[in-house]
């Protein structure tokens, strides 16, 4: 499994990556395999205004559904609207083509509360361990 | 406690399944991805390892006599080698399980849901001390196995492993033979909506026909996909289309509750529900016009109603359809025809749907008992 150095990381799974005053989000390659086949993702309206921790998205696999949560508070300026017809991209490419919303952030110091690669793959590591 | 475990269970972990718990026991719900394995049945062929199923051996001259007081199916119409579904109900008419019933030269098997098997077990003993005492029932659940082998290519797959010609079984027939010296039973049965068999039979035996199959390139297939399938199909699954609040009737099993000449447990209220009197639901399958993935426990709406009138029971993206669909209740004892319009309730939120009718999928199975 992959976890990119320049992303951050949740302990929920999600993973920000900051574009200039934006964080572009999504889920980790950890999340994608423990969901498994994901068949459909609820993607929050352009505009909406979000919190940190908030759950802002819901993403379908074949047996479950389950909330993503946004790393950082901010407002959703851009969704990605290929997951409509191809949810599978988030199984195949979380941290390209499986990207989910774009966030303006409103407070860039909650970035500090998020895991770095390292940091991240060791929480894992620990999850994976319980199994 | 701890989780049973398959004699499949060290296999299953060398193919790289993803394990959880169902029923007590410790399965596989995928190996590679659910949806593969899903396509892999529909288009050609998989293997399942069903073994945690229950299965219990009725014996004794009035073994016949005994399951026709336990079941509303009709048993006496079977032939020898023949296997009949039914629901097994309590007084009430709720369902308690629903089962395949074999009858063998020299025993009759019963084969039930793996969550059930306990309970069913003291069920059937509880039935059989108080009127049947020469009938013997053996819980054969742990001293066999049991695969499924499904998709349209089942009969050339298995027909390479096997001496019997199963071209010459028919659907919901059976025949016992030899695999390595021991004696299997194989079945035309399945609850994919696909032709296929299964396969029962001492663990070595079975599991040495699942390695030799595998070995084939024939692919594993997991609970998960097992799910997907029979949604698919429309084959209510207890614990969701099916409890001890549910009548058969009501589930839409009418077919399977019979006037018979005997008393029945939970005849009475069955006969009557079959006439259309005392239904308190009905079970539907409908479509969502919007997307949005129905699942046990959401709420159904008529249209633009306010009262809640009815709830899901299953649901998903249907792989094979590439839908959003789901099965569920609604209150009353007439279901609105296809077309009629209702609502689901999905995280909060109201979702179109539209009654379909069921099965959703016509696969190659062979026909319905």
């Amino acid at each position: 499994m992959s976890y990119p150095k320049e992303l951050k990381y949740t302990k929920e799974h999600e993973w920000a990556k900051v574009e200039d005053g934006k964080v572009r989000m999504g889920i980790t390659d950890f999340a994608q395999r423990e969901l498994g086949d994901i068949v459909y993702v609820e993607l929050p309206e352009v505009g909406r205004e979000v919190k940190q921790a908030e759950a802002i998205i819901t993403v379908e696999s074949v047996k479950a559904a389950s909330d993503v949560y946004a790393p950082v508070s901010g407002r959703v300026v851009e969704v990605n609207g290929e997951l409509e017809q191809h949810p599978e991209y988030v199984n195949q490419d979380p941290y390209g083509k499986g990207w989910m919303a774009l966030l303006e952030m409103s407070d860039p110091s909650e970035l500090d509360a998020l895991l770095d690669a390292e940091a991240y793959e060791k929480l894992i590591g620990e999850a994976e361990g319980e199994g | 406690m701890a989780l049973k475990r398959t004699p499949f269970f060290e296999l299953h972990r060398k193919l790289g399944a993803k394990l959880v718990e169902f029923g007590g026991w410790e399965m596989p719900l995928q190996y590679t991805s659910i949806l593969e394995e899903h396509r892999a049945v529909r288009e050609s062929v998989g293997i399942f390892d069903v073994s945690h199923m229950g299965r219990i051996e009725v014996t004794g001259p009035q073994a016949l006599d005994f399951l026709q007081h336990l079941i509303p199916n009709d048993a006496a119409q079977l032939d020898v080698d023949q296997a009949l579904y039914s629901p097994m109900c309590n007084e009430q008419g709720g369902t308690l399980d629903d089962l395949l019933v074999y009858r063998l030269p020299d025993r009759w098997l019963l084969v039930v849901n793996a969550a059930n098997t306990e309970k069913d077990l003291r069920w059937i003993q509880q039935q059989q001390a108080q009127r049947f005492p020469s009938v013997e029932i053996r819980d054969a659940t742990r001293a066999s196995a049991q695969i499924a082998v499904q998709g349209p290519r089942a009969e050339e797959t298995l027909q390479k492993h096997v001496e019997v010609n199963l071209a010459r079984l028919g659907y919901y027939r059976a025949v016992e033979t030899e695999y390595f010296k021991e004696p299997i039973l194989i079945s035309r049965t399945g609850y994919t909506g696909e032709d296929g068999f299964e396969v029962y039979g001492p663990p070595q035996a079975v599991v040495q026909l699942w390695k030799e199959l595998i070995k084939a390139g024939v692919p594993p297939v997991g609970l998960g996909a097992r799910d997907s399938l029979r949604f698919e199909a429309s084959y209510p699954l207890y614990g969701h289309e099916l409890d001890e609040e549910t009548t058969p009737v009501e589930a839409g099993l009418g077919w399977t509750v019979k006037d018979k000449p005997v008393d029945y447990v939970g005849k009475d209220v069955l006969l009557q529900q079959k006439r259309g009197e005392g239904v308190r639901k009905r079970l539907v399958g409908f479509a969502l016009r919007e997307p949005g993935v129905p699942r046990q426990g959401y709420k159904l709406y008529r249209k633009g109603e306010e009262e809640e009138a009815g709830y899901v029971t299953s649901g998903m993206k249907a792989p094979t359809l590439n839908a959003f669909l789901g099965m569920g209740y609604l209150w009353g004892s007439e279901a609105p025809p296809p077309g009629s319009a209702i609502e689901v309730e999905i995280h909060g939120k109201r979702r179109r749907a539209e009654i379909v009718k069921m099965p959703f999928y016509r696969g190659s199975v062979k026909g319905r008992s």
